[in-house]
């Protein structure tokens, strides 16, 4: 499987899984238990939360799209994450990306900081600074490229040479790019984590998280906490996944189409002071001249959904400062650049002019104060 | 006017017995995992699915009313559930837990929570002079599992609930094996009710769950918080499967624990036999305490067979219960836990508690007596031969 391309290993997944039958599509075993023929005779799955066959395709898959050794799925993107974080033990630091999502943030400040973990915040831009953090606890790097709601980019490979020589774990969350457009791996990175909620599941119909790693006795770990933790995918939401996943690559290039298209359109209309695009995926933002232009906008759009969530078909415009990123406190946010003038916007697959249009007329409307 | 009914009639009849819209007389599977919000200026009930979800609602409602708790919460598996709950303590605490928890949950105690300052001491739960020694002023959580697995030790509720109280500390219980239909620890004073509802509460093998009932609105909150927080919600068609499995669990319960006395009985009387753990049996250890917490001795019984060799003879001549992990289902389940259920467990943790390498728990099922009966004795014959 790893030695084909990657629209050919998404447009196959769980094709000639099942032999039994010959069934194209992967089967959905939702069979909790499995029958073994005697003491020690197990055929390799022996109860749904330790390994599951639908669950597996899905984990063999994000492991090959990433070049990684082997993948993990979970009920949510949160879940992976905090899954991760078993890896951890008191007293442990972590440098972790500064414009963060809002459920991440709140994980780590809310929750693991009880148990004496402790975070330090950097933009990555300079590695410096990035040392400077640095100290005998430190254990590992967790970021997310490009950053949510900012859309900064961040060198991977450059700051996985600084965690390889300080012997941290390098976790990179590419939820926002896919494999499709960024391999973390193969630039240094240990574990990717995804919300396979977004693109990957790409329909706003399944809430996933994935995960995939690179060594044998990492993989090991993490394998471990998965089945003892036991927040897993459950066999339906795999297929469903799995369903979403063999369209990732064309539903990505006309994201990235449109959302080319929409952030030179959004950047020469008066009402728009600025766009944060850094030139490729189908996430942008973009921040409003006024902030009370903000409500009405969001109210005139008729074709665009006001909702949170991202990296579905569907064009959806979320606002950070009440959405995604209710939970970081309201100075940190501001001082962040996540403004209240700022609105994020997963591009979706609609016909790009469509997409204008509507944009074009609830802008204006907000700007003329019609409700 | 819900609260008049019994609960048989409860499992049918709730809030959600049909859509509001379109009067659907199953709940609706809300994949959703996002929701339109027409204005910034309300909150609306659903915003994205880890937060709320409306099918998820209507099994969390309705596990909540038949535990009789405040609220309720659906998590992608009985693990999930558990290790959900444990995070309501903090660095520096101390949890008591029965010693012969399921493997599953000594593992995250001792494997994981210990790594985060959570301290623990595994008591005999059926003695309550061990119990209230191991109190420290930093005990949270008394953890209890009633009847417990494999062995159907019998733990007094409501007097853990008494000491639990004397010294500020919650009290949570495992009530896999006996569901609400059962045994309702929350009306004997717990504070927190954890399922597996992969086994009775749905029933079926085919889902994966967990469910916790908090008894008060402010714990529900702080559980709440976590549940969001970390996302190991239960996916909406799981749910459905759930809410499916609940409607019939009254009458396969009854039918499985009617069978499982009548198995109970008969393995006692089977040469084969060394020993039958079972709360149905006159003679089993808390089965008076067990019968004035409980309506029932429910599904699962534990037997002890001479050694390992005597297990593989039996595991290898029947046919019917099916040789897996797990329990609870419409197919009759027969379990080695030393190899599986408590194969987490060190060996020597493991005898100190009595699962030896004889030991099997066969979770009975909706087969018929008679075919269960006749498929165990040519089993158990085969070892006598």
């Amino acid at each position: 499987m790893a030695k084909n391309r990657i629209d050919t290993i998404l447009a196959q997944l769980g094709n000639r899984s099942e032999t039994v039958t010959g069934a194209v599509s992967a089967p959905i075993y939702l069979s909790t238990a499995y029958r073994h023929a005697g003491i020690g005779e197990s055929t390799g799955y022996d109860y749904t939360r330790t390994k599951n066959p639908t669950r597996l395709i899905v984990e063999e898959a994000i492991a090959a799209l990433e070049g990684a050794d082997q993948g993990f799925a979970f009920s949510s993107g949160m879940a992976a994450i905090q899954t991760i974080m078993a890896l951890f033990k008191s007293g442990d630091e972590l440098i972790v990306s500064k414009d963060l999502y809002g459920g991440t943030y709140r994980l780590f400040e809310e929750e693991w900081r009880k148990y004496g973990l402790v975070f330090h915040y950097d933009d990555f831009t300079s590695e410096a600074e990035t040392v400077s953090l640095i100290n005998e606890n430190t254990k590992a790097i967790f970021l997310e490229t490009p950053t949510n709601p900012l859309m900064q980019e961040t060198s991977i490979s450059a700051l996985s040479e600084i965690a390889r020589k300080h012997d941290l774990l390098l976790i990179v969350d590419n939820t926002f790019y896919t494999p499709v457009l960024q391999r973390p791996i193969e630039e240094g990175a240990d574990i990717v984590i995804h919300s396979a909620t977004k693109y990957l599941g790409g329909h706003n119909d399944v809430l996933a998280g994935l995960v995939c790693a690179k060594g044998q006795e990492l993989c090991e770990k993490l394998a471990a906490h998965q089945n003892a933790i036991g927040a897993v995918l459950s066999p339906f939401d795999s297929w469903l996944l799995l369903r979403g996943m063999k369209t990732l690559s064309l539903r990505m290039a006309k994201h990235q189409e449109n959302a080319r298209e929409l952030a030179r359109f959004l950047a020469e209309l008066p009402e728009v002071a600025d766009v944060l695009y850094p030139g490729r995926g189908g996430m942008l933002s973009f921040r409003i001249q006024k902030e009370e232009w903000v409500n009405p906008f969001l109210k005139n759009l008729q074709l665009i959904c006001f909702a949170e969530s991202l990296g579905g078909v569907e064009s959806f415009i979320t606002y950070p400062a009440t959405q995604t990123h209710a939970d970081i406190p309201e100075e940190v946010r501001i001082q962040n650049g996540v403004c209240n003038r700022l609105l994020r916007f997963s591009v979706g697959i609609e016909d790009v002019e469509d997409l204008k249009e509507d944009l074009k007329q609830a802008l204006k409307a907000a700007a003329k104060g019609d409700r | 006017m819900s609260n008049q009914w019994s609960f048989q009639t409860k499992l049918l009849h709730n809030h959600h017995k049909y859509d509001p819209v379109t009067g659907a007389v199953s709940v609706p599977i809300q994949h959703a995992s996002t929701f339109h919000q027409k204005t910034l200026d309300q909150s609306p009930e659903f915003d994205y699915s880890r937060s709320g979800n409306p099918t998820r609602k209507a099994l969390e409602e309705a596990i909540a009313e038949l535990e009789g708790g405040a609220r309720g919460f659906a998590f992608a598996s009985g693990m999930a559930a558990i290790s959900t709950a444990f995070l309501l303590l903090s660095s520096g605490d101390h949890v008591l837990v029965t010693e012969d928890v399921y493997g599953g949950t000594y593992r995250i105690v001792a494997d994981v929570l210990s790594r985060f300052g959570i301290e623990y001491t595994f008591v005999d739960m059926t003695d309550l002079n061990e119990v209230e020694a191991n109190i420290r002023p930093n005990t949270k959580v008394i953890y209890i599992e009633t009847p417990s697995n494999p062995l159907l030790k019998i733990t007094d509720i409501r007097a853990v609930v008494k000491l639990a109280k004397k010294y500020g500390c919650l009290t949570f219980v495992d009530n896999t094996f006996m569901t609400p239909a059962l045994q309702r620890p929350l009306d004997l004073g717990a504070d927190v009710v954890l399922h597996s509802a992969t086994k009775f509460l749905a029933g079926h093998s085919d889902c994966l769950a967990g469910l916790a009932v908090v008894k008060d609105e402010k714990l529900g909150e702080e559980l709440y918080k976590l549940q969001n927080a970390f996302g190991a919600v239960l996916g909406p068609h799981d749910c459905w499967l759930v809410l499916r499995g609940l409607k019939t669990l009254q009458v396969r319960l009854n039918q499985s624990t009617e069978t499982a006395l009548q198995l109970a009985k008969f393995l006692q009387n089977h040469s084969s036999v060394r020993k039958v753990y079972y709360p149905g049996l006159d003679g089993h250890a808390g089965a008076d305490i067990h019968r004035k917490q409980s309506g029932g001795a429910g599904a699962v019984l534990s037997f002890e067979l001479k050694d390992e060799k005597a297990v593989k003879t039996l595991a290898s001549n029947i046919e019917l219960p099916v040789f897996a992990v797990s329990l609870g289902a419409v197919e009759s389940i027969l379990s080695y836990p030393a190899k599986m259920s408590h194969a987490a467990m060190p060996k020597e943790e493991r005898e100190k508690r009595g699962i030896t390498d004889g030991l099997l728990r066969l979770s009975v099922g909706l087969e018929s007596f008679e075919d269960l009966r006749r498929d165990l004795q040519h089993g158990l014959d085969k070892i006598l031969a």
